[in-house]
């Protein structure tokens, strides 16, 4: 049996530019390096102005030097986008891992691309087989400024939504959940880890709505949240748990 | 990333006459029409060395491998023709990317809809029972349809069977679901998990019947359970279903035989009160209540003569004793 290993996203949702704090795009980029995706959701009203349209570059920007998936959609798809940008970033990090395996044992220019297609076939289920046994660690980041008010509700339904098909899976999976902006800080925390999405439901009626965007400060207490479970983790599971020390580039 | 739209991809916009060609076998394609596109890309008519064949081009090489996957499994599960029978598996390169694809058997035939329009009600049923020994079939070999709705299906023939034609969601046991779609999706109603186990495809078979019923679907509304009931309820194709319907809903089959086994049992009965043809129906059910009427008054006449005749036997013995 392969070890199994974690996978680490930070899926943002948001419906704006960030004014706020450092760079969304380089934190993103400082999160990519440690082993984390970051994925975005761009969310529009579906009477959304041209500029509004515009503004959402930011979205595909900060996904891109996160090493993760962007997509704009409008609030009704939000269910389905969720889980599909999730899932294909999921599938995305894993192609690459398998990708480098690849070049190592074919030469520097192989990619699965150039396989013929009988040998895709056995390395995608490979990659399907991961998919579904390696665990799963995704930190949901929600921009709780005024002009998402209308949306929260669809966002709730989302994430239980993604929990359903996520849970589904054979490997594990651990959730938290974090707005920005916080109460006193720039992100605040509404869930930590945990196996269960279903307890959300209460923490969203919590939510109290913030004027501005400091999308990069949100990310770089993302990052953090990542560090702290590491740490704790170690402590009580010291070396009886291979999967999660295993770093290696991922 | 903007919003994608697939209409606008090249793999959606072949034209007749294009022409397309393998990299790694060279066969060549000549397009004649579209058939139909969905998320992971369009399926077309095409002429081929080898005759017919229905041709899907694709933009992501992880969906389509995994479909030209699931198709090969097919193949090597013995006796039954489970999906259309793959032909060809290759990479389409134009000049500015390259798209995989792969031909497979074309399947003539016509949508759930329109077969339905033009026949009786009870085909519904039949085609039912059908789809569900061939998901039996799948079961024991292991795997779960996952996106069971109409789109992917089509009736063929005469002699008519219904087939399917899009194996995309096909899962294997105990996974998550690949693909699905949500008015057919029990994870959607709040009705279980999206692992692949038959029930999951059970759920989802009922939900294809309930779609006949109303073919533009509807969507969540307050209690799932409440609106699947009086949705049934409120109609005439349905109600006789209802109970099968009710326990694929529930999740109470434990697989595809014990679904179609009771639905045979109920397409054969021929009590006037539960086959879809009468009930739709109204005058019929005064008339049957008249009829047991009679029947109460005929049995008060019989019970009536039983009396008398014993009374009569008994004062005759009775004279005799006397006498």
């Amino acid at each position: 049996m392969r070890n199994k290993g974690t996978l680490r996203q930070i899926l943002l949702i948001t419906d704006g530019c960030s004014n706020q704090g450092e760079d969304p795009i380089a934190m993103a980029a400082l999160a990519n390096e440690q082993g984390i995706a970051v994925n975005v959701i761009g969310v529009l009203n579906e009477n959304a102005p041209e500029y509004h349209r515009q503004g959402l570059k930011e979205v595909e920007e900060i996904a891109m030097a996160g090493g993760g998936i962007s997509q704009v959609v409008y609030t009704k798809q939000l269910a389905q986008t969720v889980k599909m940008v999730t899932q294909k970033a999921m599938a995305q990090t894993i192609k690459g891992v398998v990708n480098a395996e690849l070049q190592q044992i074919l030469g520097s220019q192989s990619s699965m691309e150039d396989l013929p297609p009988d040998k895709r076939g056995e390395v995608i289920e490979v990659v399907d087989e991961m998919g579904e046994t390696m665990n799963l660690e995704i930190l949901v980041l929600i921009d709780a400024s005024g002009s998402m008010e209308d949306k929260m509700l669809t966002v709730q339904e989302s994430l239980l939504d993604l929990s359903i098909s996520l849970n589904s899976r054979i490997g594990d999976n651990e959730f938290a959940l974090y707005v920005f902006p916080g109460k006193r800080t720039e992100a605040e925390e509404l869930l930590s880890w945990s196996s269960k999405l279903e307890s959300i439901g209460k923490t969203f009626s919590k939510i109290s709505l913030g004027g501005i965007t400091p999308t990069g400060p949100a990310i770089k207490e993302a990052i953090a949240a990542f560090g702290r479970k590491r740490s704790s983790k170690r402590r009580f599971l010291s070396d009886d748990a291979p999967g999660y020390s295993n770093e290696s580039g991922m | 990333m903007m919003p994608q739209d697939i209409r606008t991809s090249p793999v959606c916009n072949l034209v007749v006459g294009n022409e397309i060609r393998g990299k790694w076998n060279h066969s060549r394609y000549r397009i004649r029409r579209r058939l139909g596109y969905g998320a992971t890309g369009a399926v077309y008519l095409a002429d081929s060395d080898r005759g017919v064949v229905a041709l899907k081009i694709g933009h992501d090489q992880m969906s389509i491998t995994s479909e030209v996957n699931v198709l090969k499994r097919f193949s090597k599960v013995q006796g039954k023709i489970l999906g259309p029978s793959l032909i060809d598996v290759d990479d389409w390169v134009t000049q500015t990317a390259t798209y995989p694809f792969y031909a497979m058997e074309y399947l003539k035939g016509e949508t759930l809809f329109d077969f339905m329009k033009t026949k009786s009600p009870e085909w519904a049923g039949i085609l039912l029972v059908q789809l569900l020994t061939d998901l039996h079939t799948l079961h024991q070999a292991g795997w779960a349809f996952g996106d069971l709705k109409p789109d992917n299906l089509l009736v063929t023939g005469p002699p008519y069977r219904i087939r399917w034609i899009d194996v995309g969601g096909t899962t294997v046991m105990d996974r998550s679901i690949k693909e699905y779609t949500e008015f057919y999706d029990r994870g959607y109603w709040g009705k279980g998990t999206r692992k692949a186990e038959p029930s999951y495809d059970l759920f989802s078979a009922g939900m294809v019947m309930v779609n006949l019923a109303y073919p533009s679907r509807f969507t969540k509304n307050g209690d799932p359970d409440k609106q699947f009931q009086s949705k049934i309820a409120g109609s005439p194709m349905l109600k006789p279903y209802a109970p099968i319907l009710q326990k694929a809903w529930n999740g109470k089959y434990r697989n595809a035989e014990e679904m179609r086994n009771e639905l045979v049992l109920l397409l054969n009965a021929n009590d006037k009160a539960k086959s879809p043809q009468t009930q739709r129906n109204s005058t019929q059910k005064p008339a049957s209540r008249q009829a047991q009427k009679k029947k109460k008054s005929s049995f008060i006449v019989e019970t009536f003569l039983v009396f008398t005749f014993v009374f009569v036997v008994y004062f005759f013995y009775m004279l005799g004793q006397t006498m």
